[in-house]
C-alpha cells in the first residue's frame, strides 16, 4: 500500500463564506450591470449634448420608459413561469381604444382605467386557460391570440381614431403632468413594479411561479397548483398591458388599430436585456424594468448625440445579442465557482 | 397476509391495487400495510413496480382498481399536495429540485414559514433549512442554488425536504443509491429516532444488507404482481432474493482472470485547479481498475476530464498510445474511449426520445450510409444491446423517460458498450440497479476485459469495487492517496485511504 500526498485541511467556512458572498454578487451584478450601462449611456450623452439631462429631458426620458416597464414588468412574471406572452401589443392596442371610446363619450377616467384593466386581464385569463389546460407550448398560442385581438381590434375600430381633444382634460393632464421632474404616469409604473416585485419575492405564491418556471416536474410533485399560477402569471400580464394601454391614451391621446403592433418584441426584448432568462425561473422585474428603460433610452440618446434613429432597431438587437452573451458567460462562471464550493464542502464534511 | 402483523391499523394501506400504463401492467392486485412506529422495505427489481407503487401511495397516480386506505378509510389523493397534507413525506427515486432556488426554498417551498401579512419569512426559511442539516449532519450551504449539486447532495436535501414536515408515513424510494456509508449511517439514524416516534416508514433499497440493518418487515414484487409480505427476522439474503427473482442467482462477482496486455490509457498529472490535482495512473488492457474513495472526492471530474467532457490545467492523456486533444469528447470517442456518465437523467439519456433511438445516438458512424441515417441498423443495433442487457421495455419505440429507474440506467450502458470501446470509463454503472442484473453488468465487464478491453470503473459500493477490481486507487480532496493491488485491498484499507485516515471503522454498509 503506497500512501502518497497527505490532504490538506482548508480553511473551509471561511472559503465558503467568501464564495457565497462572490456568487451572490454575480447573481446581483446581472441586474447592476444593465444599470450601469444605462447610466454611462446617459452621462455620455450628458457629455456631448448638455441640454440632454434637462428637467424636460428626464420627463420625457421617464414618460417614454413608462409604458415599456409597465408591460415589460408583466412580461417578466409570464417568463419566469417559462412562458411567454406574445399577445400584449395587440391587448394593449385594444384596451387603450376602449377606454377612449368610452372616454369620448364622456365617461369618467377612473372608470376607464378600471375597463382597460378589466378587458387586458379577461384577455390573460384567455391567454392563460389555452396554455394550461391545453398541452399547446405558449409561443404558439399566444402568437394565436395576438392575430385573434388583433383582427377584432380592427374590425371593432375599423378607420377611426381617437384624438386628444375629444377627451377628458383632467385625463390628458394626467397624462403629462407631473410632481417635479417625475411624471404621474412614472410614479404608477414604478408602483406597480414595485407591488409586483415584493410579491415575487414575499408571497408563496410568487415563490412558486419561480418554482414552476424552474422545473415543471418538481412543481407538479410539490404539490404546487401549476395551472392556477400560470393563470394567475397571465392575468396579470394581460391586466398590465390593458394598464399600459390606459396610460399611452393618456400620454398619446392618440389611438388607432394599429396602437400597439409589433410592440411584444419591444417587450420581450427589454425583459431578456433585463436579465429574466428565457428558461424561466431566474431574474427579476426589477431588472425587466431596467431593460425597458435601457432600450427606451437608446431612442431619446440617438437623436440627441446626431445619429440617425435608423439605427435604433439594430442597436436594440445588439444588446439583446450581448445580454444572451453575458448571462451565458455569467452562467458558466457561476457553474465553475459552484463546483469547487462544493468540492471544498465535500472535503470539509469529511475531514 | 402474515399472521404476525399488528392488531392496529394501518396508517396507510393499499389493497388490491392496480395501475397500467398503456400496455403496460406496472401494478396488479397490490395490497401493502404500512403500521406506526414500523420500518417497512419493498423489494424487487428493476421494473418491478416499486416507484410505481409508492407514486400511487403519494398521489401522483391514481390506482386503476383497489384502493389507498388512511388510517383505514378509503381515501382519494388528487395531487400530491393531497398526500402531503395526509402527513405523507415522499422522497422520489430521481431528486426533484428547483436549479434555479436555494437550497432552502427548495426544502420549504409551498410551506414556507411565514410573518405579517402572509409573507414568506426568508430568515427562518434559512434557519430552519441550517437546523435540518445540522441534524443530519451535513454540511451543505442552505442560501446556494440547487443548480450543481451532485447527485448525492441533490438526495441529501431531498431527504432533509421530507423530513422537514411531521410527516406520519416517510417513503423513501432508494434514497441511498448516491450516498457513501458514513450518509447512510447518519440517515439511518435519524430515520430510526423517527419511527421510535411512531412515524410509518417506507424503504427502496437495492442493497439488501440496508434492508436487514433498518426494517422490520419486508414486501417483494415481481413483475408488478404482490409475492409476499413477511417479517425480516428470520429471513437471509438469499431468501429474498429468490422471491425478487424467482430463482437462485449465480455467483455475485464473476471476476475472469485475464492476460494483461499493453498501456492503454495513461493518465500523467492531470490537474484541475480546485478539482483534482496531480492525478496519474495506467489502466492496461485486460485489467479493471476501480477508482474509489468517498462521493465528492473528485473521481467524476477525473472521468469527465480524461473523456474531455471538462477541461483541465494541466497534464495529459493518451489512450492506446495516441495523446487525446484536450476538450474533444468526439474525438475520444474515435479514438477508442467511452464514458458512462453518472448522472444518467442530466448526461446519460435523452429522456423524451426512445430506447432505440438513444442507444442509437452513439452509433451514427456505422448506421449512417452516405450520410443518411439507416433506421433498420439503428434499430437492430439498439435491440441487439437493449436485448444484451435485459432492458425491460414493451416496445424498442418506447421514451426512456417512462423505463424504471434501474432499467433507464441499462441504456445507458447499453449505449456506450455498443460503441464497442478500447478503453470503458464506467461511473457509478450500478447505482440503482437490481441484483440479478448487478451480477449480469458485472459480468459483462469481465467478459469485456478478457477480450481486452481496459475499464475503468468509478464505484462507491465498496463490494462490488474489492470483488471487480485488479487494481484499486483511492482519492480523497482531489488526490490519489492509494494504490492497492486486489490482495492488499480490505475494506479497511480501502476506507482508510477514502477518508484520509488511518485507522477508521469500515463503512456502516
Ligand atoms: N409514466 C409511465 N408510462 C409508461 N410506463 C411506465 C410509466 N411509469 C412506469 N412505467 C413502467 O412501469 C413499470 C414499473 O416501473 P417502476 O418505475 O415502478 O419500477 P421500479 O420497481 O421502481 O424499478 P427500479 O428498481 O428500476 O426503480 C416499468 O416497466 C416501467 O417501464
Ligand atoms: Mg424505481
Amino acid at each position: 500500500m503506497t500512501l502518497t500526498a497527505p490532504p490538506v485541511a482548508e480553511d473551509a467556512p471561511a472559503e465558503g463564506a467568501a464564495r457565497r458572498r462572490f456568487i451572490d454578487k454575480v447573481f446581483k451584478a446581472r441586474e447592476l450591470a444593465v444599470a450601469a450601462v444605462l447610466v454611462l449611456m446617459l452621462l455620455a450623452t450628458q457629455l456631448s449634448n448638455t441640454e440632454f439631462l434637462s428637467r424636460q429631458g428626464i420627463t420625457d426620458l421617464l414618460l417614454n420608459a413608462t409604458i415599456l416597464v409597465l408591460v415589460a414588468t408583466g412580461q417578466a412574471v409570464v417568463v419566469i413561469t417559462r412562458n411567454v406572452d406574445l399577445s400584449v401589443g395587440s391587448v394593449l392596442g385594444i384596451s387603450a381604444f376602449a377606454a377612449g371610446n368610452y372616454l369620448q363619450g364622456g365617461g369618467s377616467s377612473l372608470v376607464a382605467v378600471v375597463l382597460a384593466v378589466g378587458l387586458g386581464a379577461l384577455f390573460g385569463a384567455l391567454n392563460g386557460a389555452l396554455v394550461s389546460l391545453g398541452k399547446v407550448p405558449a409561443l404558439v398560442v399566444t402568437l394565436g391570440t395576438l392575430y385573434i385581438v388583433r383582427g377584432i381590434d380592427s374590425i371593432w375600430v375599423g378607420s377611426r381614431q381617437i384624438t386628444a381633444d375629444s377627451l377628458p382634460d383632467g385625463f390628458v393632464d394626467f397624462g403629462h403632468n407631473g410632481i417635479w421632474v417625475v411624471p404621474y404616469l412614472a410614479l404608477l409604473a414604478g408602483a406597480v413594479l414595485f407591488c409586483v416585485g415584493y410579491y415575487l419575492r414575499s408571497y408563496r405564491s410568487g415563490r412558486e411561479m419561480y418554482a414552476l418556471g424552474s422545473s415543471p416536474e418538481a412543481a407538479q410533485l410539490a404539490g404546487i397548483p401549476v395551472r392556477g399560477r400560470i393563470m394567475t402569471a397571465y392575468v396579470l400580464c394581460g391586466a398590465l398591458a390593458g394598464l399600459a394601454g390606459a396610460l399611452y391614451l393618456a400620454r398619446f391621446g392618440n389611438v388607432d388599430s394599429a396602437t400597439g403592433s409589433g410592440y411584444e418584441l419591444t417587450v420581450v426584448s427589454a425583459v431578456v436585456v433585463g436579465g429574466v432568462a428565457f428558461t424561466g425561473g431566474s431574474g427579476t422585474v426589477y431588472g425587466a424594468a431596467l431593460g425597458a428603460l435601457l432600450l427606451t433610452s437608446i431612442n431619446s440618446v440617438l437623436p440627441a448625440i446626431g445619429v440617425s434613429s435608423v439605427w435604433v432597431t439594430a442597436i436594440n438587437g445588439i444588446l439583446l445579442l450581448l445580454a444572451i452573451a453575458v448571462d451565458r458567460i455569467l452562467a458558466l462562471r457561476v457553474a465553475a465557482v459552484l463546483r469547487k464550493q462544493a468540492a471544498r464542502m465535500r472535503s470539509a464534511r469529511h475531514a | 397476509m402474515t399472521e404476525s402483523e399488528p392488531e392496529t391499523t394501518p396508517v396507510l394501506a393499499l389493497e388490491g391495487v392496480s395501475k397500467s400504463f398503456g400496455a403496460v401492467r406496472a401494478l396488479r392486485g397490490v395490497s401493502l400495510r404500512l403500521y406506526a412506529g414500523e420500518a417497512h422495505a419493498l423489494a424487487g427489481e428493476n421494473g418491478a413496480g416499486k416507484s410505481t407503487l409508492i407514486k400511487t401511495l403519494a398521489g401522483v397516480h391514481r390506482p386503476d382498481t383497489g384502493q389507498v386506505l388512511l388510517d383505514g378509510e378509503p381515501v382519494q389523493f388528487n395531487g400530491p399536495a393531497d398526500a402531503r397534507d395526509a402527513g405523507v413525506a415522499v422522497i422520489y427515486q430521481e431528486p426533484t429540485l428547483f436549479p434555479d432556488l436555494s437550497i432552502a426554498e427548495n426544502i420549504f417551498m409551498g410551506r414556507q414559514p411565514r410573518r405579517s401579512m402572509g409573507r414568506v419569512d426568508h430568515r427562518s426559511v434559512r434557519g430552519a433549512a441550517d437546523a435540518l442539516f445540522a441534524r443530519l449532519g451535513v454540511a451543505l450551504d442552505a442560501d446556494q442554488p440547487a443548480r450543481g449539486l451532485s447527485i448525492a447532495d441533490q438526495q441529501l436535501v431531498e431527504i432533509a425536504k421530507a423530513l422537514s414536515f411531521d410527516a406520519r408515513v416517510l417513503i423513501m424510494d432508494e434514497p441511498t443509491a448516491a450516498l457513501t456509508g458514513s450518509e447512510v449511517a447518519r440517515l439511518f439514524g435519524v430515520v430510526r429516532a423517527l419511527r421510535e416516534q411512531g412515524t410509518a416508514v417506507l424503504f427502496i433499497s437495492h442493497r439488501l444488507e440496508e434492508i436487514f440493518d433498518l426494517c422490520e418487515r419486508v414486501t417483494t414484487l415481481r413483475d408488478g404482481g404482490w409475492v409476499s409480505s413477511e417479517p425480516v427476522a428470520g429471513l437471509t439474503e438469499d431468501d429474498l432474493v429468490r422471491r425478487m427473482v424467482g430463482r437462485d442467482l449465480a455467483e455475485l462477482y464473476p471476476k475472469q482472470d485475464t492476460e494483461l496486455g499493453e498501456v492503454a490509457l495513461d493518465v500523467r498529472r492531470l490537474t484541475r485547479e480546485g478539482v483534482f490535482t496531480d492525478v496519474s495512473f495506467q489502466v492496461r488492457r485486460g485489467e479493471i481498475v476501480s477508482l474509489a474513495g468517498l462521493v465528492g472526492a473528485g473521481r467524476s471530474e477525473v472521468a469527465r476530464a480524461v473523456f474531455g467532457v471538462d477541461r483541465f490545467d494541466g497534464g495529459e492523456v493518451e489512450v492506446l498510445g495516441r495523446r487525446l486533444k484536450p476538450g474533444a469528447p468526439s474525438l475520444a470517442m474515435h479514438a477508442g474511449l467511452a464514458l458512462v456518465p453518472e448522472d444518467r437523467r442530466a448526461q446519460g439519456l435523452v429522456m423524451d426520445m426512445s430506447i432505440e433511438r438513444n442507444i442509437g445516438l452513439t452509433g451514427f458512424a456505422e448506421t449512417t450510409r452516405a450520410g443518411l441515417m439507416n433506421r433498420g441498423a439503428e434499430r437492430s443495433r439498439s435491440l441487439d444491446w437493449a436485448v444484451r442487457l435485459q432492458v425491460k421495455y414493451s416496445r424498442i419505440a418506447d421514451v426512456v423517460g417512462t423505463l424504471s429507474g434501474g432499467n433507464q440506467q441499462k441504456v445507458v450502458l447499453a449505449k456506450w458498450l455498443a460503441t464497442n470501446p478500447q478503453v470503458l470509463i464506467v461511473d457509478e454503472p450500478t447505482r440503482g440497479i437490481d441484483v440479478g442484473t448487478k451480477a449480469e453488468v458485472h459480468r459483462l465487464l469481465s467478459s469485456l476485459a478478457a477480450e481486452g478491453v481496459a475499464v475503468l470503473m468509478i464505484s462507491s459500493d465498496l463490494p462490488e469495487v474489492l470483488g471487480m477490481a485488479d487494481r484499486i486507487l483511492v482519492m480523497h480532496e482531489g488526490r490519489l492517496t492509494a494504490e492497492l493491488t486486489r490482495g492488499e485491498a480490505t475494506e479497511e484499507t480501502v476506507m482508510a485511504a477514502a477518508t484520509g485516515r488511518v485507522n477508521r471503522e469500515g463503512k456502516a454498509a
